[in-house]
């Protein structure tokens, strides 16, 4: 090899190995601080520019279609926007959250920004557990190791390394044939959480009313003032929860099944209770990729129309469950071996509850709980990408 | 143009009444056109006239456009902007991207897994749709040649992707008559291209700065007698992706905007893989019509496949399979008997894994409106009484002599009422998920494993 050739060489190895470097940089960025970046501190809560935004120099979204002139871009824009509703309380407001967020606000379908304004981004929760099935996915028990079995600890982890604006800890192991944990231990341990992280939490529940009624009521008396988003209420259990809500100072979930009416009719049992409107985050009800995903897609935008349309009682902000729809199925399961034409197992997981996410999210998701670190990370890009306008 | 009655239809007809297009009178003729159940070409008589304001009227407001000759999948022709409203009709197609610089073996492994890659899904068969050629290499013949061996390879059409026209020009020539996509004309090439588009066969992307500049192409190559044309946006960002994807099929849809009549192209170039298949999940979700990835990875295809299968298709009528007794494998009459529910998706993944699990068996199908166990139970169309009805509707008790029927376990609650109701059975509650019944099998029915 001659001098130039080993030059020549050595140049392009060193622009590789920085343009690597810069890509690391970046991802450590948004990997490790993007809850810094991303959430609101209440101190600064309208600061932008997240960092790696700097870098780009293109021109905006906004700025190149205002300049269309060859046809008129139709507009459609709401009366009323959706509703606010706020999660978590810092000290000041009663709570000790050091991270709050809105959701909600939108006077136009998702992203649709020529068009009407999305104040608040969507946030991604990631999950952690008081029991941890069985049936809980290999993909997710590789990548979190012994942390599941030390709720706060992970919590911490899943807000500090991956960025979750908001963490849900599920009262699975409450359910009396799951362990019948105790209000007691469920309270200690919503307090850990509480403790070891700054955000917003989310208290998931179970199926079996009169115990799930029984733990939510607890957490919410005990951690009265820190705005918690109880999940969830339906139509047939919605009483206890309801007045636990409005009792401490909490926010609520009313799930109704992938039906508009359902929905809407919930909405009106708890308002009448005088629930505020700005208490209640709609579930629609979430079907993974390839089990029932359409379902919740075009009921999801069924309820954003006819509340951008008027419906004022429709105007709630969506929460969906991508995580937890995803690890029950195969997809999430099924070893590349087994299944070649599936592709590698870990890749596929991610994948699968990414688009999940992100399909919700055009339909109108407000919080997508997540519990694949990578797919959540890469939906927050996303969220990021889309609120760029 | 706004759609046109039949009595506005009949004024343009030679109302002669002469039947031979099959109509006793031009208007019962003109009613079938309007109710869009005949084509003006079946009257033989039809002036210049007619044609032309007919055509434009009857234009669909997203341009159909059919791509490829042996496998073959259509772009356009949508009516609706959100699938609730109407079913959405021609699913975004995927493509994998090969670069012509990419090492030779690469592209021979790639093109072969493209051309063998075939899933079967809830009784569909998912393949890649097309590969796209892009020429890096600045070679024409590199080019063209590489085109021409991807369409014989994999049978597919092909993206052909360059911004030279001499490029463009000799691999459209090689792979004359494939009915592939020439990306991408831009306003200095399109005079050209049109032509080696029209006299190839094949459907013309272009692509211009922004979407006046588009737009003012779009007319421009129409007015000049080409319209299989497709939408390559030029988009900074994710936003504006989604935001012009959504803009301009609601002019076409909602303002019969024709400039934007058209399907879209939209390559790739996210350098993540979970990014990558966030810009398909948006093309899929939103309007896209051609979507080029930048690889072949089956991990990222199948969950994409999957959602687009879900997003296309019908909303109000679950996709379901026929009530009846099915076999899996090949049962005696002493294999074990299964229940579960005519949604094809509840059928197709149960009775994959009850022939996973190595048995042979019977599997019944009660008629259950195409609704998954858990809905169609909530919606009462699964209960015990409801099942035993079928069972004896198919003569069960005597078809096979076996007298345990497995149910799903999310059902357990109608075990009961499924016993009262089938005397001399016994109900046996399975597994909550299907993919836990290999397992539960081995435990179960030992003795009727393969
Ligand atoms: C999509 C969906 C709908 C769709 C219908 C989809 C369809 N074609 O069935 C729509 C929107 C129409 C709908 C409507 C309703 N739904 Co619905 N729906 C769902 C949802 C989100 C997914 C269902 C699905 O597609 N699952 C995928 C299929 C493959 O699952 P599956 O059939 O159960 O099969 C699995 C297992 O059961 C097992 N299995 C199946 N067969 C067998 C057989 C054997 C032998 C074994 C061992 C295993 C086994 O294998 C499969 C995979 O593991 C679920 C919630 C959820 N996330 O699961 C609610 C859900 C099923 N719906 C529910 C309800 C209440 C309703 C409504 C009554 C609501 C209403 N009042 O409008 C209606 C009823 C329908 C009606 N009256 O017309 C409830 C049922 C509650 C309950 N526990 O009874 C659920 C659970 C939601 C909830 N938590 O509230 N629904
Ligand atoms: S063929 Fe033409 S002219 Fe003759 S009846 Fe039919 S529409 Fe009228």
């Amino acid at each position: 090899l001659d001098a130039a050739t080993i030059e020549a060489l050595k140049k392009s190895i060193l622009a590789e190995v920085r343009a690597g470097l810069t890509q690391d940089i970046v991802r450590d960025i948004i990997g490790t601080l993007s809850s810094k970046f991303l959430g609101e501190t209440p101190a600064a809560s309208d600061v932008e520019t997240p960092a790696t935004e700097a870098v780009e120099v293109k021109p905006s979204a906004a700025e190149r279609l205002s300049k269309v002139t060859s046809f008129k871009i139709r507009k459609e824009t709401a009366d009323t926007p959706l509703w606010e509703v706020k999660l978590g309380a810092t000290k000041a407001e009663g709570g000790t959250r050091t991270v709050t967020h809105k959701i909600g606000g939108a006077s136009a379908m998702p992203f649709h920004f020529w068009e009407g304004a999305m104040p608040n981004r969507p946030l991604v929760a990631m999950e952690v557990y008081d029991l941890v099935s069985a049936k809980y996915p290999a993909v997710l028990r590789n990548i979190y190791g012994s942390l599941l079995n030390n709720p706060a600890e992970m919590a911490k982890v899943l807000v500090d390394k991956y960025g979750a604006d908001v963490i849900s800890v599920r009262l699975e192991g409450t359910h009396p044939e799951k362990g019948n944990r105790s209000v007691e231990d469920s309270v200690k341990l919503i307090k850990q959480v509480l403790s070891a992280v700054g955000v917003p939490l989310i208290i998931t529940g179970h199926s079996h009313f009169d115990k799930n009624n029984e733990v939510l009521k607890a957490v919410a008396q005990a951690c009265a003032g820190e705005n918690l988003l109880l999940n969830w209420v339906e139509q047939d259990n919605y009483r206890t929860i309801a007045g636990a809500a409005m009792a401490y100072g909490h926010t609520l979930v009313a799930q109704s099944p992938i039906d508009v009416n359902i929905g809407k009719q919930l909405n009106i049992l708890l308002t009448n209770m005088d629930l505020k409107k700005e208490q209640i985050v709609m579930d629609p009800m979430t079907g993974a990729i390839g089990y029932g995903i359409e379902y919740t897609y075009s009921v999801m935008e069924r309820i954003r129309q006819t509340a951008l349309g008027g419906d004022k009682l429709l105007c709630a902000p969506m929460i969906v469950s991508p995580g937890q729809e995803c690890i029950k199925i195969k997809e999430y399961k099924a070893t590349e071996k087994d299944f070649p034409l599936w592709g590698d197992l870990a890749k596929r997981a991610a994948a699968w509850e990414l688009n999940t996410a992100i399909n919700l999210l055009y339909a109108g998701a407000d919080v997508m709980i997540m519990y694949n670190p990578e797919a959540a990370m890469a939906a927050k890009r996303t969220i990021r990408k889309l609120m760029a306008n | 143009m706004a759609k046109l009655t039949g009595l506005q239809i009949q004024k343009l007809l030679p109302k002669t009444n002469c039947k031979e297009c099959g109509s006793n009178t031009c208007l019962a003729f003109a009613m079938k056109l309007a109710a869009q159940k005949a084509e003006l070409l079946e009257c033989p008589y039809a002036s210049d006239d007619a044609k032309q304001i007919l055509g434009a009227a009857s234009e669909p407001p997203v341009k159909k456009i059919q791509i490829g000759t042996g496998k073959t999948f259509s772009l356009g022709d949508e009516t609706v902007l959100y699938r609730h409203e109407k079913t959405f009709v021609n699913q975004t197609a995927l493509a994998i991207h090969i670069n012509d610089t990419d090492a030779v073996a690469d592209i021979e492994k790639t093109l072969q897994a493209i051309k063998a890659y075939e899933l079967d899904r809830v009784g569909e068969l998912l393949s890649v749709d097309a590969v796209c050629i892009t020429c890096k290499s600045g070679n024409t013949a590199t080019f063209a040649a590489l085109c021409k061996k991807a369409h014989e390879i994999t049978g597919r059409p092909l993206v052909i992707n360059s911004t030279d026209v001499a490029q463009l020009t000799a691999a459209a020539e090689a792979v004359k008559g494939s009915r592939s996509i020439l990306a991408s004309a831009a306003p200095e090439t399109a005079d050209v291209l049109v032509k080696v588009a029209s006299d190839n066969g094949h459907a013309l992307a272009v692509t211009a700065p922004d979407l006046d500049a588009l737009t003012a192409l779009t007319a421009k190559i129409k007015a000049g007698g080409f319209n299989d044309l497709i939408l390559q946006y030029q988009t900074h960002s994710l936003s504006e992706l989604f935001q012009t994807n959504s803009i301009a099929r609601r002019a076409a849809l909602k303002d019969s905007y024709k400039p934007l009549g058209y399907p879209t192209l939209h390559i790739v170039l996210e350098s993540d893989r979970l990014d990558e298949s966030v810009v398909a999940a948006n093309e899929i979700s939103k309007y896209g019509g051609v979507c080029v990835l930048p690889s072949f990875d089956p991990a990222q295809l199948v969950p994409l496949m999957s959602l687009r299968q879900n997003i296309y298709t019908d909303p109000q009528k679950p996709i379901q399979v026929e009530p009846k007794l099915y076999e899996i494998g090949e049962p005696t009459k002493d294999s074990p008997v299964f229940v579960t529910t005519n949604f094809s998706l509840t059928y197709f993944i149960v009775s994959g894994e009850i022939e996973n699990s190595g048995l042979n068996a019977w599997l019944v199908i009660p008629e259950c409106e195409g609704m998954s166990v858990l809905t169609a139970w909530a919606a009462g169309k699964f209960s015990g009484a409801a099942i035993a009805k079928f069972c004896k509707s198919i003569d069960l008790d005597n078809r096979v002599a076996t007298r345990e029927i497995v149910i799903p376990g999310y059902v357990a609650q109608i075990s009961g009422e499924l016993q009262e109701c089938m005397p001399g059975w016994k109900v046996v509650v399975g597994t909550q998920e299907a993919s836990d019944m290999e397992s539960w099998v081995k435990v179960t029915y030992p003795q009727h494993l393969k």
